[in-house]
């Protein structure tokens, strides 16, 4: 088992990361549909942005690992059936979606951080608030918060969309390849 | 002889009615403020302030029943020290300060006694919704200032319901009405 991407398989560093980011990003972007709707006697009027501002910084964490994860090594080769256009596709939706996390988790940040409060990390320990560019800071990054995460939702569904058309009508190992590392000769195809 | 009498005409006028002094409210050196306090579940109070507003208003101390005054209220600056409540009292759920950027009080009438307790009455508006009120007047003080000019200061108190304006959002029993208190020092033009 590979911990790093080869030509023709993803690491199994990528495949976690991929897994562990896609499961808290789609929670935590159910979390925020819920929590804004609470009623302020919600048991959970409290808890639900205290574990949304928690573990969206993870997510940062991990985003920011990522990064460099990618930067230091090459995804596997695209396979030969891909079209020209669905490889500049993929690239381009790879791309933005690591813009939006870092625009929705900073202007995340900036709402919580607006008046100075600083943000508690899972009661471990605190983001302090290190910028105020605006009297309205909490109203302008809510704004873009909402708006990337759509624009992120809408992304979301484009790339599973991507990915059921290669596993079930072109038939590739796509899919298969971000969820487990292949074998040589199981990626010739 | 004309003219004698004209001007002669004029000066009884003018001192038969006397006419009230024009202040305006000392928004600049900021001796005046508009707060807030709504219960919190019943178990504390919450207070908050409009940092931005402006008015005027007219004071006559032998003749207090000629008084007016007009505040405006820029909800946007709504302030109660924490960035994400700050938020949500803006926004839709409360007070709106996208469609409603300005709130307003317009004086009726005023009385006064020996002990300067006053009754104001006039027409608030807030949401978009506009009710006649009634504030608790009282006067605290008047006189020259150290640098040339001459002021006089009033506190006014009144409760409004929050429904009453249109704002439904359900805070709990005890937080339907708040108290608002008005600190008011205005210099004479």
């Amino acid at each position: 088992m590979n911990i790093k991407n080869t030509s023709n398989s993803y690491g199994i560093v990528t495949i976690l990361l991929h897994w562990l980011m896609a499961v808290l990003i789609v929670g935590l972007f159910v979390l925020g549909e819920i929590m804004v709707d609470l009623d302020y006697y919600s048991k959970w009027y409290n808890a639900a942005p205290w574990w949304h501002k928690s573990i969206g910084m993870l997510i940062l964490a991990l985003l920011f690992i990522r990064l460099i994860w990618v930067f230091c090594n090459n995804p596997p080769a695209p396979l030969r059936t891909y079209k020209m256009w669905e490889i500049q596709v993929a690239k381009a939706t790879h791309s933005l979606f690591y813009i939006l996390l870092i625009v929705i988790c900073f202007s995340g940040y900036f709402i919580s951080t607006a008046r100075g409060a600083s943000i508690e990390i899972f009661g471990w320990f605190d983001i302090p608030a290190f910028i105020n560019f605006s009297k309205y800071q909490a109203d302008i990054a809510g704004e873009i918060h909402e708006v990337a995460a759509y624009v992120m939702a809408f992304l979301f569904v484009l790339h599973v969309c991507a990915t059921f058309k290669h596993h079930f009508i072109d038939k590739d190992v796509t899919l298969v390849r971000i969820l487990k590392p292949v074998k040589q000769q199981e990626s010739v195809k | 002889m004309k003219l004698f009498c004209t001007a002669l005409l004029a000066l009884v006028f003018v001192s038969t009615n006397s006419v009230a002094d024009e202040y305006v409210i000392d928004k600049k050196g900021m001796h005046a403020s508009i707060q807030f306090k709504i219960a919190h579940l019943g178990y504390s109070w919450l207070w908050g302030r409009f940092n931005d507003f402006d008015g005027h208003f007219s004071y006559d101390r032998n003749n207090p029943e000629a008084s007016k005054i007009e505040i405006i209220i820029n909800t946007k600056s709504i302030d109660s020290n924490h960035a994400e409540r700050d938020k949500h009292l803006r926004g839709d759920e409360f007070l709106d300060v996208e469609k409603y950027p300005q709130s307003r009080f317009v004086s009726t009438s005023f009385t006064m006694n020996e002990e300067g307790a006053g009754i104001l009455k006039g027409n608030f508006t807030l949401h978009g919704v506009t009710k006649p009120i009634i504030i608790n007047v009282k006067y605290i003080g008047e006189g020259d200032d150290p640098w040339g000019g001459y002021r006089v200061g009033f506190e006014g108190t009144t409760r409004i319901a929050l429904a009453d304006y249109g704002i439904t959002k359900n805070l709990g029993p005890a937080s339907a009405e708040l108290e608002l208190i008005f600190a008011i020092e205005g210099i004479r033009k």
